[in-house]
């Protein structure tokens, strides 16, 4: 009984603390849901749900907050998938938020719903009194992210303080919080973009069809290719072009730039992003705010 | 590819923040936008050259005051191996992040300023990576440039925390001179220094031999959620979820669940359509028994001539993390692997000076940052193995009551 035989690569190990993380959260809380965007990185939590729980149903729903910009192929594909999980979605539409008053669109010069998505979220945990929150965000994404913990709490305004954060030690996470207070989840916190990617070809799951390279109408704005739609179309004088492109993220269609690639296949992608030169944040037009953006909107109790 | 979770000590003196930039930037985990931002931001501030420091420096509030105040995870991988490393800062302050970054740690890289040599920081380093059980450390002799790489000044240093460190319980120990501002043996062999036939950092980070670590002896499955399908399809089915926290599980091994102490098979293990032969530390499985047992979140599995102690009175090394000291006799939620009672301190027998690292009697309370030998009584009995045999069935967190802070970490010592 050598102790090579029992060795487990790095996907495995994450994989294993993942549902150890989410068997946790199905134990110590009453109300948890599952924050799914429709991004490959939500993708993978579910997946890695399948494991820990089946063959029992989740014991929690999926929550989309839908900006009402989405890509039609993520919306298409998200229905798809829950239809085939037999699981719960929520949707929490940051339209109806915006309507009722909640939340205010961005008067921005370009059209964002990012900030409209905060007023959305707090309202649907209130509404349905969800106690934990699971997020697909890893610590290698942002400066912010690298410090926070995989259990992170958040007061009754849903405000993150990253100089107040529980100590966090082996395995053992403290769940424990008063009513009104919730705790994000973020299972994937130490996968990295190319974990995710890698993980996604071992396993051969699925995801929405933008991610891989296809003719698209964009504009260049900002140095970067930003996909025309009716949300927002191409501005008077500045030409819009056809180029074979692909998203290496997934959020709004007016807010995630698209990245010139011939990525066809998942190996494909995994091949391009182990060789990749810009990070993945780098095509999300929210986060070039400013140095502390990232940090700033946690506070108000971002994703 | 294996991962191998580093810590990192040491003060922004030292130039931790420098070597770990120097190791993802060699590695090539730095991406062109953001050591573009760094440049920008490093000639804004008159620098003359990039500081690689600023990769790792995350919050606001660490940016304008230029340390490192919580525990940071980065990560880079080379074609060998993932690493993760938990960043913590070095201050006597910080003690409990450092602590929080051992926890899940197989080696601790200790920096030393070679014009500085072994420091009374150095030895609260190696004595917290000791006592969080870190099984190997890599102590960088830094700055071997300012010293004009002289050899002599490395021996010295390396005798020195020999010296010491045979006092503490880890046995491998590894040491390497260093520039981590010019990359003198960070990732490529130092041209200044023919005297060092070792490897490099990255080499030795990519070969350390990390898979006898793991206890694959005693078995132990502490029970974290039971799988109940409510369906016509599954109506007999209970599997129970959790992570391996030692031993190797196959089916048709016999096993004791505590605390009921009733024995039974293994059916099967899986993970959901993974039918597997074996389970071992860390996989998260669920597994199915022969026996229709009344088994719960909390319990575990374990071998029957093989189980770990059922107590409701604790020995343990207690490092306080709360502003709030400790207080004998007050009530206090403890967590152990998936179980949770509550708990009072009975006892201080001593507490440790982690300046001079000497025993010191009478204490009453433990402030922040402060550790001690501790005797503990829980409401229920925890299923625990001494800390040096398994981490994960020889820790627990202390939660305060009222705050719901995590307050306390604790090692479980024999008895």
């Amino acid at each position: 009984m050598a102790a090579r035989d029992y060795i487990l690569n790095h996907l495995a190990i994450l994989e294993a603390e993942a549902i150890h993380i989410m068997r946790e959260v199905a134990a110590q809380f009453e109300k948890p849901a599952l924050l799914f965007s429709g991004g490959k990185d939500s993708i993978v939590m579910v997946r890695l749900a399948e494991k820990a729980f089946r063959p029992a149903k989740f014991p929690f729903p999926l929550v989309h907050v839908d900006t009402g910009h989405n890509f039609p192929e993520t919306i298409a594909f998200r229905d798809r998938l829950v239809e085939r999980l037999g699981e719960r979605l929520i949707v929490a539409s940051v339209e109806d938020a915006i309507a009722a008053g909640i939340a205010r669109d961005d008067p921005g010069p370009t059209p964002s719903r990012n900030r409209a998505q905060i007023p959305t979220l707090l309202h649907a945990i209130e509404t349905h009194k969800f106690d934990a929150l699971f997020g697909g965000a890893r610590r290698d994404e942002e400066r912010a992210r690298a410090k926070e913990r995989i259990f992170s709490f958040r007061d009754e305004f849903g405000q993150w303080d990253p100089k107040n954060q529980r100590p966090e030690l082996w395995n053992i996470y403290n769940g424990r919080i008063r009513p009104g207070e919730h705790i994000r989840v973020f299972p994937l916190s130490n996968w990295t973009e190319l974990d995710v990617w890698q993980y996604i070809a071992l396993e051969g799951i699925e995801i929405p069809s933008i991610y891989y390279s296809h003719e698209r109408e964009v504009v260049m704005r900002d140095g970067q290719w930003m996909p025309t739609s009716s949300f927002m179309p191409a501005k008077e004088g500045v030409a819009a072009a056809k180029r074979i492109v692909r998203f290496r993220t997934v959020g709004d269609m007016t807010c995630t730039a698209a990245v010139e690639s011939p990525a066809t296949t998942v190996e494909d992608i995994v091949a391009e992003v182990a060789a990749a030169r810009a990070s993945e944040r780098g095509a999300r037009m929210d986060d070039r705010t400013s140095d502390a953006a990232m940090e700033d909107r946690k506070k108000e109790g971002y994703f | 590819m294996s991962l191998l979770r580093l810590l990192t000590c040491g003060s922004v003196d030292d130039g931790k923040s420098t070597l770990i930039g120097r190791l993802l930037h060699d590695s090539k985990a730095i991406f062109e936008d953001q050591l573009e931002s760094i440049t920008q931001t490093s000639k804004a501030r008159g620098h003359e050259r990039v500081d690689l420091a600023l990769l790792t420096d995350g919050l606001r509030a660490e940016r304008e005051q230029g340390i490192t105040i919580d525990v940071a995870y980065r990560y880079f991988a080379t074609p060998k191996r993932k690493f993760v490393i938990a960043d913590t800062p070095g201050h006597v302050q910080y003690t409990r992040n450092m602590v929080t970054g051992a926890s899940t740690a197989s080696l601790a890289l200790i920096l030393i300023d070679a014009r500085h040599g072994v420091v009374e920081q150095t030895r609260r380093h190696a004595f917290i990576a000791s006592l969080l059980r870190i099984p190997h450390i890599c102590v960088c002799v830094n700055k071997m440039d300012l010293v004009d790489y002289d050899v002599n000044v490395f021996n010295r240093i390396q005798s020195d925390f020999e010296k010491f460190a045979a006092r503490l319980e880890t046995t491998d120990i590894t040491f390497i001179p260093i520039s981590a501002i010019n990359g003198d043996n960070v990732v490529t062999r130092s041209k200044h220094m023919d005297w060092y036939t070792g490897a490099t950092l990255m080499h030795h980070l990519e070969h350390v031999h990390i898979a006898s670590d793991r206890d694959l002896i005693n078995r132990r499955f502490p029970v974290q959620w039971v799988i109940r399908p409510q369906s016509a399809q599954h109506a007999d089915y209970r599997g129970y979820g959790g992570q391996v926290a030692s031993g190797v599980f196959r089916p048709g091994d016999e096993v004791v669940a505590l605390p009921s102490g009733l024995t039974t098979r293994i059916k099967d293990i899986h993970l959901h359509d993974q039918v597997l032969e074996s389970a071992f530390p860390p996989m998260s499985v669920a597994i199915t028994l022969e026996d229709d047992l009344d088994i719960s979140r909390g319990d575990m599995l374990a071998s029957p001539d093989n189980k770990p102690d059922a107590t409701q009175d604790i020995e343990a090394m207690l490092v306080w993390m709360a502003p709030e000291p400790m207080q004998l006799k007050k009530k206090y939620f403890i967590r152990h692997t998936t179980r949770e009672a509550r708990c009072i301190v009975n006892e201080l027998k001593y507490q440790i000076d982690v300046q001079t690292l000497s025993r010191e009697p009478g204490a009453t309370q433990l402030g922040l940052n402060e550790i001690g030998r501790v005797s503990l009584r829980t409401t229920a009995p925890l299923f625990v193995d001494p800390y040096r045999q398994c981490r994960e069935t020889g820790s627990f967190i202390v939660v305060d009551e009222a705050t719901n802070n995590t307050v306390g970490a604790g090692m479980i010592i024999d008895r």
